[in-house]
């Protein structure tokens, strides 16, 4: 992407963020009766989030065959285990990143 | 006349609250400036997308895809998902501003984040309706854009000095495993992102990394039809 690019694909995020965020304020009103919008909203993160994390813990698709010498997929157990035991964002990062370079420094 | 002490006593009350909301920002703020170098983007533009987006979650996503070359309409439209919540909080505070006029409107939905909802909606709903209670919201406001900037930048200046070959482009994954372990408190909540950690795999091979708003559908639509099954779910 060039720069030119990515200063407008930016701008255009600010601006859809922004208008999300303006929308009810702008109407000058309350929530809606609609419970089928905040249903929709509440599985968006979880949907989202599972979405973004799977490819890249395994770039290559599908293979089940790769999943045992694949340390990203070491260090994605770890990191459940240890984002589940602290709820602490960083130490999820932290553990995940020792149990990553531990996993590729045993499989090399 | 609003008296200005008492725009400045909101003001200050806000700052106050927002202050220890800054322990979990700060460090999050670090780490996108780092992870942001490492997902490719340009030092400038990490730093210039917390205040053009100013949207934790959405820019780590946004560095994400730009790494991932994803074409912008893709990058936009996942963006606007991830921060669909925030329409929520809008709908929450919109009747407190009714009466303001616009300058106060548009700076109010700018500043508009989790953090400063969750510090300014308890002084809105449960205060006195004063007509200068929107200070606190300001108060707040101000102080996370202060603190995720400053923090931003502080990550793009610690990242530039990272050598390369840590796999550090792993923290994103990792920042979102966290998130989604956080925010999992249902078993729907799970198969939500199981749905779509799957569909995302096996959509792979489809253009323009559409695959991925077509398994934040398919997960959307999983947690929506197995909520029944959900511990006293009615």
């Amino acid at each position: 992407m060039s720069t030119g690019g990515l200063l407008l694909t930016m701008a255009a995020c600010g601006l859809v963020t922004f208008l999300i965020r303006f929308s009810f304020i702008a109407g000058g009103q309350r929530l809606p009766a609609s419970p089928a919008f905040s249903l929709f909203l509440r599985y968006v993160p979880p949907a989202i989030l599972g979405a973004l994390i799977a490819p890249e813990i395994f770039p290559g698709g599908p293979v089940l065959v790769e999943i045992p010498g694949n340390p990203r997929w070491w260090a994605t157990l770890v990191a459940l285990a240890v984002a589940a035991a602290t709820r602490s964002v960083l130490a999820t990062i932290a553990a995940g990143m020792l149990a990553l370079w531990g996993a590729q420094a045993w499989l090399a | 006349m609003p008296s200005s002490s008492s725009c400045r006593t909101e003001f200050l009350g806000g700052v106050r609250a927002e202050l220890p909301l800054l322990l979990g920002v700060v460090p999050f703020g670090l780490i996108f400036g780092v992870l942001g170098l490492a997902a490719g983007l340009p030092g400038w533009a990490v730093v210039l997308s917390s205040s053009l987006i100013f949207g934790g979650s959405s820019q780590i996503v946004f560095a994400q895809l730009f790494g991932a070359a994803a074409p912008g309409a893709v990058i936009v439209a996942t963006v606007g998902v991830v921060n669909l919540r925030h329409a929520l909080y809008s709908a929450a505070i919109a009747a407190y501003l009714k009466a303001l006029p616009w300058r106060w409107k548009l700076l109010l939905a700018y500043l508009l984040t989790d953090e400063a909802f969750a510090a300014g909606i308890g002084r809105l709903r449960d205060g006195p309706a004063t007509a200068q209670r929107h200070w606190f919201l300001f108060g707040a406001g101000f102080t996370l854009w202060a603190g995720w900037q400053l923090s931003t930048l502080a990550g793009v200046l610690v990242g530039a000095a990272i050598p390369a070959g840590w796999s550090l482009d792993f923290s994103v994954a990792l920042t979102f495993i966290a998130l989604l372990v956080l925010g999992v408190h249902r078993r729907s909540d799970a198969w939500a992102a199981l749905a779509a950690a799957a569909t995302a795999l096996l959509a792979l091979g489809l253009p323009h990394k559409l695959g991925l708003l077509l398994a934040a559908a398919v997960g959307v639509a999983c947690g929506v039809l197995l909520r029944r099954f959900d511990k006293g779910a009615a």
